[in-house]
């Protein structure tokens, strides 16, 4: 959507009474901040969240990039991306000095790009044939979260970029995302898995035997439940695999490292509904007991009027006051206008009512957490207008 | 599962012959919301249905406002006909196949009240289940949770995770009570969204990489032969946005290529239009004067009845208003592209209202008895 029937409606009205508003341009024109990681729960804008922060830096003079997770189709090809070569790729259309770059995550690729860096040609051959590998590297709970830290971290030593805007996987809950890279690199470097590579490493299963108790029955046990089969290919895996293991836990310690480190900042992407705003909790309060830095709320989506001063009440009551009375003076084409214009003012009214109750409650708990807030659109964006259009709000140079 | 024609009468219109309902939808849609409502619909003329929870999150024990679902079935909540705002009895000749009852042992007579279950299956004690149940482990199975095994199991093939899960909702579809009569009439599960629903229903593909033989590989093919049945709608759950309804179609798609048994749209938060485009545009023309003169006759003027200062307490408000309107009507331009788009499906398709307060269990009620009326249960 571009700018057209965007309007932001003036703003003054009660919405930004309470709490600190965050100063997005100030973090974006910061030199200091080299990553933004947007997170929040599923279907709350992070992507374009990310993509208009990442523009607006752009075009504020930074050389930005934004590593998208999960782009939709349209947002995508407003950015150019429409293939997935896990590259990032220059954004056309944007103005000013700096410079912005995007690219979409492909998990399984940049899994590959992990083995290859990791081993000669013919092991990681042997590697990406195996059918283990092959459902760990599309399937496994978090290995979207490891590898989107993967792509970042990679992002960041590659040093091409001052600014590096990451959305997060669309993950069951908020924080899968801070803990997946983690579960994925001890369970690759874990116990079980050693004790399974045991038996392969000292030559077959006839080792098994000089194991203990508890071995036999753990393997027996795969054995029983997922066939021998299986266990040959988890083996035959984790042989292969040999040279890396210990990598992957490091990996992860890094990029769990890299999200501490000064100059990452973490925006919580939330909208003024209950469940959206019960996962940025977690997610604040997750952040706060890791230390890691969190910059402020974004709340999308959040509706504004024009005409605060009319209250819902009597918008309502105006309203029915025209459709039961009708109007001396007008005609009754635009007494249904009218009391149509006053029904859609009391439904904004009791919308706004209802974003601010549930917002107060959030700042209530958590006052010191920057909030800004972006006006509802009225459809999805899908152009770098429409990317700027958030930009100008996130900013806070809407039009008014 | 063979039915006789009087239970057939009183089964809902458009899913006769379902047992397992499998819903769906992009985060952030309610479909755990409309979950729990199907459930309850299901059980208006008195059935017994479960409803299960896969993903942990607890959404069941919120949106019914109860402590934290253990992994065993519970009873959650009770419906009848009335509480869903129905008339006693569904309609004339229906009334007939009623009086057979007692399918479920009990509660089929009728007025009586339906029952809803609910289930949060938790994934590491599905598999201790499991396990127990084949292979009689007792402490060694403690013992294996201990050495982070079942962690192991579910981690290395997710797909045997979502074997385990299914497979729960297939074991409960076929269950029968002592009296030799189905545990429940319905099945409702809360599935992973769409993003992740293709692979999780169709777990044999998911499996047969990994375990090409053993029980696990025996247990996804008995899951599958189930999953695929008639006995099994998969719905998704939309909203009149772009990006749920590109979701929504390309997930039917998904569907429709593993031969997956395609359900219904369910349409949620709904809002009625108030104005339409043809409405907002006149208004830009000859009407604004007029609108202003209604505007200032309804009231909005305050006490004063001197024209100035009625005009002029009017005329701020005349803008924002507008504005209002036209971002209105845009939505419902858009809304009606989307609606057409979900309407290419030719799928049956049920709308349910925006509750303005939220979802509270009033609300859950409300949207049961929508799509009850409306032919989904």
């Amino acid at each position: 959507m571009t700018g057209s029937g965007t309007k932001a409606n003036g703003g003054g009205n009660g919405m930004r009474g309470t709490g600190k508003r965050l100063a997005v341009d100030a973090l974006i024109d910061d030199p200091k901040t080299r990553i933004i990681v947007c997170c929040g729960s599923g279907g709350v804008g992070k992507t374009t969240t990310a993509a208009a922060i990442g523009l607006r830096a752009a075009e504020r003079g930074r050389k930005a990039v934004v590593l998208t997770i999960d782009p939709a189709r349209r947002l995508a090809q407003s950015m150019g991306l429409t293939e997935l070569d896990n590259t990032p790729r220059v954004v056309k259309g944007v103005t000013g000095e700096g410079e912005l770059q995007a690219m979409m995550l492909d998990m399984k690729r940049t899994f590959d790009e992990v083995v290859l860096a990791h081993s000669e040609p013919e092991r990681a051959r042997m590697i990406m044939e195996n059918p283990f590998y092959q459902s760990l590297s599309a399937g496994f709970a978090g290995t979207q979260e490891y590898m989107a830290m993967e792509k970042l971290g990679q992002l960041r030593s590659a040093d091409e970029w001052d600014l590096i805007v990451v959305d997060t996987p669309p993950s069951r809950s908020a924080l899968d995302f801070l803990d997946a890279p983690n579960r994925l690199g001890s369970f690759l470097d874990g116990r079980v898995i050693r004790l399974l590579a045991a038996p392969a490493k000292v030559g077959g299963r006839s080792a098994l035997k000089f194991l203990n108790a508890g071995m036999g029955l753990f393997t027996g046990g795969l054995g029983k439940i997922f066939g021998a089969q299986l266990l040959t290919d988890v083996q035959t895996f984790i042989t292969a695999m040999d040279s890396m293991f210990g990598g992957f836990r490091e990996r992860a310690d890094r990029t769990y490292r890299l999200l501490k480190a000064p100059g990452t900042a973490f925006l919580v992407v939330a909208v003024p509904e209950r469940d959206a705003l019960r996962e940025a909790a977690y997610f604040v309060d997750r952040l706060a007991a890791d230390r890691m830095p969190l910059a402020g709320l974004v709340l999308n989506r959040v509706h504004d009027t024009g005409a605060p001063q009319l209250t819902a009440e009597r918008s309502l009551a105006a309203a029915e006051t025209l459709e039961e009375n009708g109007s001396e003076h007008s005609s009754p084409a635009a007494e249904l206008l009218a009391a149509g214009l006053l029904r859609l003012h009391a439904e904004r009214m009791q919308i706004m009512g209802r974003e601010r109750r549930t917002r107060d409650r959030f700042v209530s708990v958590y006052p010191d957490v920057p909030i800004v807030e972006v006006a509802a659109l009225p459809g999805d964006v899908h152009d770098l207008d429409g990317l700027r259009d958030i930009g100008d709000r996130l900013g806070g140079s809407a039009p008014s | 599962m063979a039915r006789t024609p009087g239970q057939a009468a009183r089964r809902d219109p458009d899913w006769e012959g379902v047992r397992l309902h499998v819903v769906s939808g992009k985060g952030g849609t309610g479909k755990t919301t409309l979950a729990a409502a199907l459930a309850l619909a299901l059980a208006a003329d008195g059935g017994r249905v479960l409803l299960i929870e896969v993903e942990g999150r607890q959404g069941i024990a919120e949106l019914f406002g109860i402590a934290a679902l253990p992994y065993e079935e519970r009873r959650i909540a009770s419906v009848t006909r009335a509480q869903l705002g129905l008339p006693a009895e569904p309609g004339d000749g229906a009334d007939s196949g009623r009086t057979g009852g007692g399918r479920t042992g009990g509660g089929r007579t009728g007025g009586a009240a339906g029952e809803v279950f609910a289930l949060a299956i938790d994934t590491e004690q599905a598999l201790l289940e499991y396990l127990e149940m084949f292979y009689k482990l007792g402490r060694a199975g403690k013992a294996l949770q201990k050495m982070g095994f079942i962690d192991f199991a579910t981690t290395i093939a997710p797909g045997v995770r979502d074997v385990l899960l299914t497979g729960k909702a297939c074991e409960a579809a076929r269950r029968k009570g002592p009296d030799g009569r189905l545990r429940y009439d319905a099945i409702v599960m809360d599935a992973p969204p769409t993003g992740r629903l293709t692979r999780f229903l169709n777990v044999n593909a998911e499996v047969a990489g990994l375990a090409r033989i053993g029980p696990i590989h025996t247990q996804a093919q008995a899951v599958m032969g189930v999953l695929k049945s008639p006995e099994t709608a998969v719905h998704l759950v939309t909203l009149l946005e772009e990006m749920p309804v590109q979701e929504t179609v390309d997930g039917f798609a998904e569907l429709r290529e593993v031969k997956l048994p395609v359900g219904g749209v369910l349409v949620n938060m709904v809002r009625p239009p108030v104005l339409d485009a043809a409405a907002v545009a006149a208004v830009h023309g000859d009407h604004r004067e007029e609108v202003a003169v209604a505007l200032g006759e309804a009231g909005l003027g305050g006490r004063s009845r001197s024209p100035e200062t009625v005009r002029a307490a009017v005329e701020p408000l005349l803008d924002p208003l507008l504005a209002q309107a036209r971002e209105h009507s845009e939505r419902v331009e858009l809304e009606r592209a989307q609606r057409a788009d979900l309407q290419r499906l030719r799928l049956p398709t049920y709308e349910l209202p925006l509750l303005g307060e939220g979802v509270d269990l009033g609300g859950l009620y409300r949207l049961a008895g929508e799509l009850k009326r409306q032919g989904a249960a």
